[in-house]
């Protein structure tokens, strides 16, 4: 069975450096780090202290608002640090990789188990944050069916990754994965697929197919839901990123819970950009001494695309949630005049006074500049011409301001998380901070609502 | 660039953070972001952004203006010369007209400024562009001979009550440079309309035939232009309104840059049109058999609805509401153009009445995305 789902609205931006596809394997990084902040929403209550040894799979810390949700040590070794930050908030909790022992789990054949046995499964392995659930990305909640669970390995973003590559090792792994998904919702999972290539993704057995068709945010899974089935006040949906789908199936065939990352290292400040094989919260000068990068003290490193992504040190490790490294120059220089129409038309722009659209051939080379300052909201029209949601998204980024719940709900703020507004943080003129508006709203929302 | 860029850094340095002068950064930043693009880069969000800021989108609206100005200037000067009768060259009506008309902008900007300025200070907030675009309107849209300080107290009154008072640049439910006119025209009425006022100089000659197009027929008098005149703009009226041309020009420049709403314009001119057409049919005085197609180029029609009406903060902010509030402000225009012999130009009015409805337009368009959500929700739970 299979959907189309065709986006006109919205902005593609061809930047240099894209990833090659050309898979190494990292050297074994020494440390590899686990960040609670990637977990949206998520108190932790750690497990382990400083100097504890754990194996791979070994429970490191568990979500205070539900202790059946582990997360779990990507490596066997030595917990070496545990870094906080002001109020004592648990940033980092760095493992040193040393010997193999790894957490074994008894799993049955997938079709000798039940729902509740694999969620239990799930549960304990350290595998349930693979799965997010909609409204806000947050974690699944373990004790709700969802209407159903959408799988996007469409990429549409800057620099975007190519799921089709990077799993083409996995293809088995990745169909077990389905199948061990497809136990816990009733509807068939939804895969969406970039409609212009066709490859194993397409065989892929027991899914609903999207055809994902247009710019960029079409391939962001609000957008894909919104003109599939959009969320209706109440309902859950899950979403699990394509290599957790891998990451799952490899659970169930070994037993043993797989916390396999493969990282696009791509931007014009990396020599060679490349796939890097790795695990999660690998140490990035890990991936950056096999690519090389250009002058490294003046760099932007992003764990993720550039509209969405967050800022990490060189120093700094991989996302949990996160298949794309991109490092782009900082941008700290000032222009003279450069507020002028159709001047430095090398910057890009999907505005009209610029003659950027001359330049973008080989693509852009871009910089972290803010080019210009921030203001009040002034242009109208630009945020609805990349937002192709059934959304009236300026007047939903002023609910999230003026902290008016009922309108925020009416607006739609169910069906988005902030990534869905990275372009309009991009093309706004007055520089307004939408995902962070966005994001303090969902958590006011979760405050307020649950 | 560099020698520059020292010079003011060592400029700004009492102004920085924890120094003396900390709380006028925002008057020091005006300058100094005028001349570069600052360092500043991305904290949270996107990583990247778009070239365009709201500087860019101002001076492409001044740029948009110009060519109407630079007809203004000349404009004032031809009125001038060819009702004394004088002998005169492009040059010469160009030097009268900027003799007049250059004072006028000064005058605008720095009143405007200051108080924008102060505001910035106060509120601890940077001075935002958009005075960049009314200051240079007002003068713009008034007529030739109103003395500065008339100039003056209508600005200040635009810019604190119609602005500042609203919480300033975004905030505003009026469109600034149109409250300074009607600020102007109501209390000023003897400089602001009549026929004596659209000449430069003509309250002191004699046998001045300055009235302007509308003000004629509204008086049921006979029109001596032809459409070529009107269209090209070399009639009475004020400084910058009358070049139906050159206001063309500027709306293709507001367009291909994306800055002006060609909804809101083509709506305009789709309401005008409409009601000036169905009054050609009715055809009962002067005014109502005027045809349709010249209401779209005399008066302030062409330069109110392509520099005024798609003023973005006051105006529509959907673009379903911004074909509607186009579309009304035609409409009105007409309207108020025939119906009112008070006001024989009737865009002023129009604009600021639309502009009070214009939230009330896109509250009915957003609440039909509201109801579609809740049908939908409502018929989700329904299959539950």
């Amino acid at each position: 069975m299979s959907n189309g789902i065709s986006i006109k609205r919205g902005a593609n931006i061809n930047l240099r450096g894209e990833a090659e596809k050309f898979l190494t394997e990292a050297k074994p990084s020494k440390t590899f780090a686990l960040k609670p902040d990637n977990f949206f929403a998520v108190v932790p209550r750690l497990l382990v202290k400083e100097g504890d040894l754990v194996a791979k799979g070994a429970p490191i810390f568990y979500a205070k608002h539900d202790p059946r949700i582990l997360f779990v040590s990507p490596v066997s070794g030595i917990v070496k640090e545990i870094l906080r930050g002001s109020k004592r908030k648990i940033l980092h909790v760095i493992i040193e990789n040393k010997n193999d022992s790894v957490t074994k789990h008894d799993i049955k054949m997938l079709s000798k188990l039940d729902r509740s046995t694999i969620v239990e499964i799930l549960l304990n392995s350290g595998a349930w944050p693979f799965i997010k659930q909609r409204p806000y990305g947050i974690l699944a909640d373990p004790d709700i069916i969802p209407k159903s669970i959408y799988v996007s390995s469409c990429c549409t973003a800057p620099l975007g990754v190519d799921f089709e590559f990077l799993l083409k090792n996995d293809k088995d792994s990745f169909q077990l994965g389905i199948d061990v998904l497809n136990t816990l919702v009733k509807e068939p999972i939804n895969l969406s697929i970039d409609a212009s290539f066709s490859g194993f993704l397409e065989k892929i057995k027991g899914v609903n197919i999207l055809l994902v068709n247009g710019p960029h945010p079409a391939g962001n899974v609000s957008v894909q839901m919104q003109k599939h089935l959009p969320i209706n006040m109440g309902e859950k949906v899950w979403e699990v990123r394509p290599e957790d789908v891998a990451n799952i199936g490899k659970l169930f065939s070994s037993g043993e819970y797989s916390a396999q990352r493969t990282i696009a290292v791509a931007g014009s400040s990396v020599v060679q950009p490349q796939y890097i094989k790795t695990q999660i919260g690998a140490k990035i000068s890990s991936l950056t001494s096999l690519t090389g990068v250009k002058d490294s003290s003046h760099n932007r490193y992003i764990n993720g695309d550039v509209l969405s992504g967050m800022s990490e040190s060189e120093h700094g490790y991989i996302d949990f949630y996160n298949n794309l490294l991109t490092i782009i120059p900082e941008g700290n220089h000032y222009r003279m005049f450069g507020w002028l129409p159709f001047v430095d038309n090398k910057i890009p722009s999907l505005s009209k006074t610029s003659l950027s659209w001359l330049f973008g051939n080989k693509g852009y080379e871009v910089d972290t500049n803010m080019n210009g300052e921030e203001r009040a909201f002034v242009v109208t029209g630009e945020m609805e011409k990349v937002f192709p949601m059934d959304i009236y998204p300026m007047q939903l980024l002023k609910a999230c301001m003026a902290e008016d719940i009922e309108k925020m709900e009416a607006l739609g703020i169910y069906e988005v998380i902030p990534e869905d507004f990275g372009l309009i943080d991009y093309a706004s003129t007055s520089k307004i901070e939408a995902q962070e508006i966005i994001r303090n709203g969902i958590e006011l929302m979760i405050k307020e609502v649950g | 660039m560099n020698f520059l860029r020292k010079k003011l850094d060592n400029l700004k340095r009492p102004f920085g953070k924890g120094q003396k002068w900390e709380k006028y950064a925002p008057a020091i930043n005006a300058f100094d972001t005028f001349l570069f693009v600052p360092n500043h880069t991305t904290k949270t969000g996107a990583h990247i952004r778009d070239a365009v800021d709201l500087k860019r989108t101002m001076v492409t609206v001044i740029i948009a203006l110009i060519p109407a100005l630079i007809y203004g200037i000349y404009n004032t000067g031809y009125q001038y010369y060819s009702q004394t009768g004088e002998t005169f060259t492009f040059v010469d009506a160009f030097i009268h007209g900027s003799w007049k008309i250059f004072p006028m902008i000064i005058v605008s900007y720095v009143v405007g400024l200051t108080i924008e300025f102060i505001f910035a200070v106060y509120r601890g907030h940077e001075v935002n562009e958009g005075y960049l675009v009314t200051g240079l309107l007002i003068p713009m849209i008034m007529p030739v001979d109103i003395p500065l300080w008339m100039v003056a107290i209508s600005v200040a009154f635009a810019v604190l009550i119609a602005k500042e008072a609203f919480g300033g640049t975004g905030m505003n439910i009026l469109n600034p440079a149109l409250t300074a006119r009607a600020f102007a025209f109501f209390a000023y009425p003897t400089y602001m309309s009549g026929n004596k006022v659209w000449v430069s100089e003509a309250s002191s000659m004699d046998g001045i035939s300055g009235e302007t197009i509308l003000g004629t027929l509204a008086a049921g008098g006979n029109i001596n232009y032809s459409f070529f005149e009107m269209f090209q703009g070399s009639i009475p009226g004020s400084i910058a309104e009358t070049s139906a041309f050159f206001v063309l020009i500027g709306a293709l420049i507001l367009i291909a840059t994306g800055v002006g709403s060609w909804r809101i314009m083509l709506g305009g001119i789709f309401g005008a049109a409409v009601v000036g057409l169905l009054f050609n049919l009715w055809g009962a005085n002067a005014l109502m058999s005027f045809s349709w197609i010249n209401h779209l180029v005399v008066g302030g029609f062409a330069f109110g609805l392509v520099f005024m009406a798609t003023d973005p903060v006051s105006g529509a902010q959907t673009n379903k509401g911004k074909w509607i509030y186009g579309f009304l402000i035609g409409v009105f225009c007409i309207l108020i153009r025939v119906f009112n012999p008070a006001y024989p130009e009737g865009v002023m009015l129009a604009i600021l009445l639309m502009n009070v409805f214009a939230p009330t337009i896109d509250h009915y368009v957003i609440q039909g995305n509201i109801s579609k959500r809740k049908k939908r929700w409502a018929a989700a739970l329904k299959t539950v």
